[in-house]
């Protein structure tokens, strides 16, 4: 049990971050507004949850402009997708294990 | 010491908890978070039985002017008739202001407004709801989707009408539906996809008992919308 818990990803323990890489993974990109609403967090907390992903180079930051204001995008990048998938499997080797 | 106890045990248990009752939770929360990111998952049930309600009523007051027997439609089909004599349940040349003018054409518009602006009600409150955003990314692509078989299916069915080709034109929507339902299926619930397939064989069925336009209609449009909707209002919203 205990090495299967060392295959989990410690940046997809928490349940925002999770869901945020979840929410990349269905789509091509998602802006920051979109995903506030979806996660149903403030901006802080949002961006906060954001800096470990976009700094362990798991997120693709697209800086835009609608009008005046900007527009900022994410996407999964090629690392966030296969770090994703393999924390995917640990999850169901955990599942399989305690059958 | 006895805090620095308490935090170990805290974190101890909050990390074996984790560990051993989440992982499926844990699957569940990212499926979840997929679909509600790609899918439009507020259109609600009641939508589509409201909308299947919508058609049977105008197809009653269709049939009516069709099949009456006072035959009040063909005397008053005349206002529009002119001197053209033609007739659409004959289907010859006809204009296109006659069309526009004709009962049948106008039951068929106030009957698509009443169910499009029912339908939209129910799925509105369902938004409010689930909580999710009512015009948001995932809405925009189903309309998107919905939108290119139903504008290319409208046009074309528009030049039928310029034809003439009326029998064609009961058919011609029931299948230009289910194509634009089929497709809708990608980008809200999956179910949508077997409402399409539906209309599509009624539309296929339709194509060889021309003259029977109404009878397809009120079952495509209203008989299969009550029971997907039934269906749909029963395995997601009833609580």
């Amino acid at each position: 049990m205990k090495n299967l818990i060392e295959n989990l990803n410690k940046i997809f323990d928490n349940r925002i971050r999770l869901g945020i890489m979840s929410a990349l993974m269905a789509n091509q990109d998602i802006s920051f507004n979109e995903l506030k609403e979806l996660m149903q967090v403030t901006d802080g907390n949002l961006a906060s949850h954001l800096k470990p992903l976009e700094e362990s180079g798991y997120v693709n930051v697209q800086k835009g402009f609608i009008g005046k204001k900007t527009n900022t995008t994410y996407s999964a990048s090629p690392a966030g997708i296969s770090a994703f998938k393999s924390h995917l499997s640990a999850l169901e080797e955990m599942i399989r294990s305690t059958k | 010491m006895e805090s620095r106890f308490f935090h170990y045990f805290v974190f101890q248990s909050a990390f074996s908890m984790s560990a051993k009752t989440q992982p499926l939770e844990t699957l569940q929360d990212i499926k979840q978070m997929m679909e509600r990111s790609s899918r439009f998952i507020s259109l609600s049930g009641l939508s589509g039985v409201a909308a299947g309600c919508c058609a049977l009523v105008g197809a009653w007051f269709a049939y009516d002017i069709i099949y009456g027997s006072d035959r009040s439609y063909s005397t008053g089909h005349n206002r529009y008739k002119g001197d053209y004599g033609t007739d659409l349940t004959t289907g010859n040349e006809i204009s296109l202001s006659e069309f526009m003018g004709n009962r049948l054409f106008q039951i068929a518009v106030l009957t698509f407004l009443a169910a499009l602006i029912l339908a939209f009600l129910f799925t509105y409150l369902r938004s409010k709801k689930t909580n999710t955003p009512l015009w948001g990314n995932q809405a925009k692509r189903l309309m998107f989707n919905v939108a290119i078989p139903m504008i290319v299916g409208g046009i074309y069915l528009w030049k039928m009408v310029q034809e003439g080709i009326f029998g064609l034109i009961a058919p011609g929507c029931l299948i230009f539906y289910g194509l634009a339902l089929v497709n809708a299926g990608k980008y809200t619930l999956k179910e949508v996809r077997y409402l399409g397939f539906g209309q599509i064989i009624l539309g296929l069925i339709n194509l060889w008992n021309i003259g029977y336009g109404i009878h397809f209609w009120a079952l495509g449009f209203g008989v299969l919308h009550i029971v997907y909707g039934i269906l749909m209002w029963w395995k997601y919203e009833r609580s």
